[in-house]
């Protein structure tokens, strides 16, 4: 598992790439949650994220319960198809805004 | 500061343990650990075995020190697991006697009766490997699901349409439109839900959802080669998980969340969730069946044991679980209790419920105490409990099932009855208790209408066009010579054995399956509709399909445009019971008037007004006082129902309606569609006010504003 940061004005995003299971998503979390604080907008970049497990998927639960709690905006990019149907039928991805690309993303955020 | 209850006490290899708590029973995670408690009495050592997920051979096996058993409860917590990808199981110890009853053979590692999620049938079909030495894997779940505001809908049971549908069978045909990938699962039930709301029931119950496994005593079919399954799902392999290839994402194993988002969504619709459940029997089956978990625990206190050792056989499928035994009923009241506040279900249907009033030698208790448990249990409190009153040793309770003011009942009477008269028996003395909520059965013992499950087919037996397409059942796909499925139908194939292109015949199955839908949905109590019986699903006359996984199963969702008309018709008449309170009475009928409406509650008719022919029996007409609906709380319109199941059409002469109110006809099955019915609100009226033709088998339904 890989993730870079990086910041783009008041714009963090921060791009993975690897699988996400049990063992991977701990470190997920570690390096993400810093980046949470009031009213931080962050871009979770996961085009390069081919399978996630239920421990991802419950990761991902986390670090958005940690972002409202925080009034930060975190949205998720870049989701595989896979990714995407497990999650809408699991009730993961109603809790989520999610965008097919980053510059998407970002031009939302820049509105 | 670390809390001190949360730290080892001994080590096995590199794995560090601590002695756990007893309950709850099952595998529940702790801070930094999984606490595992399992129930032996005759047990004398066991060991927790442990797998990385889908493992040929266990990664460790970790026996249990005398000191963590705390009275024939083994329990340990294991340190540092990665709970996501484990799977877990027990070798037990002890005697082996047959006659005893004694199961014990420490070289088969068994599933926790208490497994919250299972694998070993992640994907539905596909073959297992029999060489495997852990078929039926306990694995872990979450209880983290998200409900947000979520709660049971507590619809009032006289309120409720309910449709009986198999997960599998709904959403698996190709002519579904449902998404590839999510036929045959819980997620593609959520993409009908737009197809409930336009029929209008408001809910649905599942038949079983808890693991099974669908190749128990699969077989090759002598006559065609093809592979018989358990289908139905009547066979449960653990009471804690649903069905792990009854989820799109099974193979991930999230079935947990999948079921749990499809019930949630569902309620956010209006829809309830009733779980049909098996607790008389096990999928080990006899004493030739595999030993998966219940046998290698505790055989002789979960099964009821001849004196030699046998299995009674009371369920008609190799085993009895032994309900009554205070240990055994604990875990049924706990696996309730599970589903219902960690799934939010609504009710639950008891298949062959009279096993659950028996005693551990089979004799029929007058206080069952598991079903008072179940009544009177705090959490239950608002779940509806329904119980199939009978069961394969010949016990049958319809009207005598010990309800303790909380059972309803599936009415086996009722759809006896109206398949008689529907056929022409001339049965109307009876017909009359059954569109009344059979107060014969329930009002002396202050059971209300509602109590009576009123359905005409179900999963059991024919589908409602094959009830009126055939006089045989047609089961040799079944591979049992036509012996297996029940002979006593009832049906009636309107004059030729099975399909047929004679207009005259088609047009008579048509309206006699009308006329059916107009029985059940002007009767008192709770109609239950078989899946696909709205659009004239058939099975091609088998009525015993538990084994096949193919078309005679699977609802074809072509015939919805084929059969439209019976859409179209059975769509408004479940509008029109929902437009109309009257019908939907909390109390039996009185007989008379007490609102001062000068009408009684419920009148009787025949050809001549306020005189029914009991004796012709084949005509029946009654009239419903709308000032006496939900027992006058409420205002509805008067409602005039008229049945001639005669070969011969009828002039019946109506009702006087009251000054300046006029009747208006809603349904009328004998004329063609889409005259033979109209929406609730846009009744027609008749031109003859003092009476009408019904034709040959028809029904007619008015209203009088």
């Amino acid at each position: 598992m890989q993730i870079s940061l990086q910041t783009i004005d008041d714009l963090q995003i921060a791009s993975l790439t690897g699988d996400i299971d049990a063992s991977t998503a701990p470190i997920v979390t570690e390096q993400i949650l810093p980046i949470i604080k009031p009213s931080a907008k962050i871009i979770l970049d996961m085009t390069k994220v081919a399978y996630m497990s239920s421990a991802g998927l419950r990761m991902l639960l986390s670090l958005h319960r940690q972002s409202t709690g925080q009034n930060s905006i975190l949205v998720i990019v870049g989701l595989s198809e896979d990714v995407q149907d497990t999650m809408a039928v699991t009730g993961f991805l109603s809790f989520f805004k999610t965008y097919s690309s980053l510059e998407e993303a970002t031009t939302v955020f820049q509105t | 500061m670390q809390r001190i209850d949360v730290h080892p006490t001994h080590t096995y290899h590199q794995y560090k343990l601590r002695c756990g708590k007893p309950f709850p029973f099952g595998a529940t995670l702790v801070p930094g650990g999984i606490n595992f408690s399992i129930y032996s009495s005759y047990a004398t050592s066991c060991i927790l075995v442990l797998f990385e997920k889908h493992a040929k051979e266990p990664l460790i096996e970790i026996p249990f020190p005398t000191e963590f058993r705390i009275g024939n409860v083994y329990c340990m917590i294991v340190f540092d697991l990665d709970y996501e990808n484990l799977e877990y199981g027990y070798r037990m110890d002890g005697p082996n006697d047959f006659k005893e009853g004694h199961w014990f053979d420490k070289s088969k590692i068994l599933m926790d009766p208490y497994a919250r999620s299972i694998g070993g049938r992640d994907v539905w079909g596909v073959t297992p490997d029999w060489q495997d030495i852990y078929q039926h894997r306990s694995r872990i779940a979450f209880d983290d699901f998200d409900w947000e505001d979520d709660c049971l809908l507590e619809i009032p049971p006289e309120d409720q349409i309910i449709y009986e549908m198999h997960v599998r069978s709904f959403t698996r045909h190709p002519s579904s439109g449902i998404k590839e990938k999510h036929q045959g699962t819980f997620a593609g039930i959520l993409e009908k839900i737009p197809y409930f709301k336009e029929l209008g029931i408001n809910t649905i119950e599942l038949m079983p959802i808890y693991e099974f496994d669908e190749f128990e005593n699969s077989r090759l079919n002598p006559e065609t080669g093809e592979l018989l399954v358990n289908y139905w799902g009547y066979s449960t392999v653990g009471f804690f998980a649903p069905k792990t290839g009854y989820a799109a994402t099974g193979k991930y194993g999230m079935q947990v969340d999948e079921f749990k988002n499809l019930v949630k969504t569902l309620h956010k619709h209006g829809i309830e969730v009733i779980l049909d459940v098996v607790f008389n029997h096990t999928a080990e089956g006899n004493e030739k069946g595999p030993t998966i978990s219940f046998r290698g625990i505790d055989n002789k206190t979960y099964y009821m044991l001849t004196p030699e050792g046998y299995y009674f056989n009371f369920s008609g499928t190799g085993n009895t679980l032994n309900c009554n035994n205070p240990i055994v009923r604990g875990m049924v009241l706990d696996c309730l209790r599970y589903w219902a506040a960690e799934y939010h279900i609504d009710g639950f249907r008891f298949d062959l419920a009279a096993i659950l009033g028996r005693d551990p030698w089979g004799y029929p208790l007058t206080n069952p105490p598991l079903l008072e448990s179940l009544a009177f249990d705090p959490i239950l409190a608002k779940c509806k409990l329904i119980a199939e009153a009978w069961d394969a040793g010949g016990l049958y309770q319809v009207g005598s099932f010990p309800a303790y003011g909380r059972w309803a009942e599936w009415n086996g009477k009722y759809r006896d009855s109206i398949r008689k008269f529907l056929k022409g028996d001339g049965n109307v003395g009876e017909v009359a208790q059954r569109l009344q909520g059979s107060p014969d059965l329930y009002a002396a013992s202050g059971r209300s209408p509602a109590t009576s499950i009123n359905f005409i087919t179900c999963h059991d037996g024919f589908t409602l066009m094959d009830l009126v397409s055939y006089n045989q059942k047609q089961n040799i796909a079944n591979g049992e010579n036509n012996n297996d499925g029940s002979n006593d139908n009832d049906s009636w194939n309107c004059g030729v054995e099975g399909p047929t292109d004679d207009p005259q015949i088609l047009s008579l199955r048509y309206r006699q399956i009308k006329n059916a839908i107009v029985m059940l949905m002007v009767s008192q109590g709770v109609p239950m509709i078989l899946m696909g019986d709205e659009f004239g699903r058939t099975k091609n006359g088998n009525n015993n399909t538990y084994c096949h996984d193919n078309e005679l199963n699977w609802l074809n969702w072509n015939l919805l445009s084929k059969n439209h008309e019976l859409f179209r018709f059975t769509k408004a008449m479940i509008a029109f019971r929902n437009a109309h309170p009257v019908l939907r009475n909390t109390h039996h009928f009185q007989n008379k008037d007490y609102v001062g409406s000068g009408l009684p509650d419920i009148s009787w008719h025949g050809t001549q007004a306020w005189q029914a022919d009991w004796s012709s029996s084949h005509i029946i007409a009654f009239m419903l006082c709308g000032k006496h609906a939900k027992q006058g709380t409420i205002a509805d319109e008067r409602i005039y129902v008229a049945f001639n199941m005669h070969w011969q059409a009828h002039y019946f002469e109506l009702p006087r309606t009251l000054e300046g109110k006029k009747w208006y006809i809603f349904a009328n099955t004998g004329v063609a569609s889409p005259m033979d019915i109209n929406s609730p609100g846009n009744e027609i009226m008749i031109d003859n006010q003092s009476g009408l033709f019904l034709r040959e088998r028809s029904a007619v339904i008015l209203i009088a504003r």
